[in-house]
């Protein structure tokens, strides 16, 4: 299956990008995907107690299934206004 | 009136959300500082949004608002990209039939929007260099 990531602010600049396709195995969960992302990119895993991950524009915990389409988002911590 | 906006905010937009009966209207503007908290001199801010949660979340903090304040109306509109010292980067209006539950829904509105909303800035220095920041409390 694919599934699509989004990164925002400083996770953004270290994927090198606003988004990307992964892919995964049926039944992968999102900690699949963030481990598939930090083979690539080994500096996430430091990241990943302050990052909050959204699928679909929900927040999720990491032991939740992804399923084909899914937009998966990485979060940092948040600071507009 | 919920958005993300890549040109200046008007704040006279947001007036929309003022209905008949409303007695008091109370807007926050938030305006690009030229100095960061260390003092470091700060040429403009650069933010991003996840622009349907951070819809949702306005949506959600308008909610929250009325379950505390009774019948208040808000409008909100961030912007994103560059943003200038001196220009606008958010804009809240609270509108409400008096102006104490206006101030406080402006007040909520503007404090939770830090907190919550899937908005990310970065400060871009005068001297070069840039570091992403994080609302604390």
């Amino acid at each position: 299956m694919k599934i699509r990531v989004l990164a925002f602010a400083r996770l953004r600049e270290l994927l090198d990008g606003p988004d990307r396709i992964l892919e995964l195995a049926e039944g992968e969960r999102v900690r699949d995907a963030w481990e598939a992302l930090v083979r690539t990119q080994p500096a996430l895993e430091e990241e990943r107690a302050s990052t909050r991950v959204a699928r679909n524009g929900a927040l999720v915990a990491f032991d939740v299934s992804l399923a084909d389409g899914d937009e998966l988002a990485l979060l940092p911590p948040v600071g507009g206004g | 009136m919920f958005r993300i906006v890549a040109e200046p905010i008007v704040p006279a937009d947001l007036e929309r959300v003022v209905r008949a009966g409303d007695g008091g209207v109370v807007t926050f503007l938030g305006i690009v500082r030229g100095r960061a908290h260390d003092g470091a001199a700060v040429r403009s801010l650069w933010y991003e949004a996840y622009e349907a949660m951070a819809l949702a979340e306005f949506e959600r903090i308008e909610a929250e608002a009325r379950e505390r304040f009774g019948d208040v109306r808000l409008a909100i509109v961030h912007r994103v990209g560059e943003v200038a010292v001196g220009e606008i980067s958010v804009a809240v209006l609270a509108a409400a039939a008096h102006r104490a539950e206006a101030f406080l829904a402006c007040r909520y509105a503007i404090d939770e929007l830090k907190l919550r909303a899937a908005i990310w800035k970065q400060e871009r220095y005068a001297a070069g260099g840039a570091a992403w920041s994080e609302t604390h409390g």
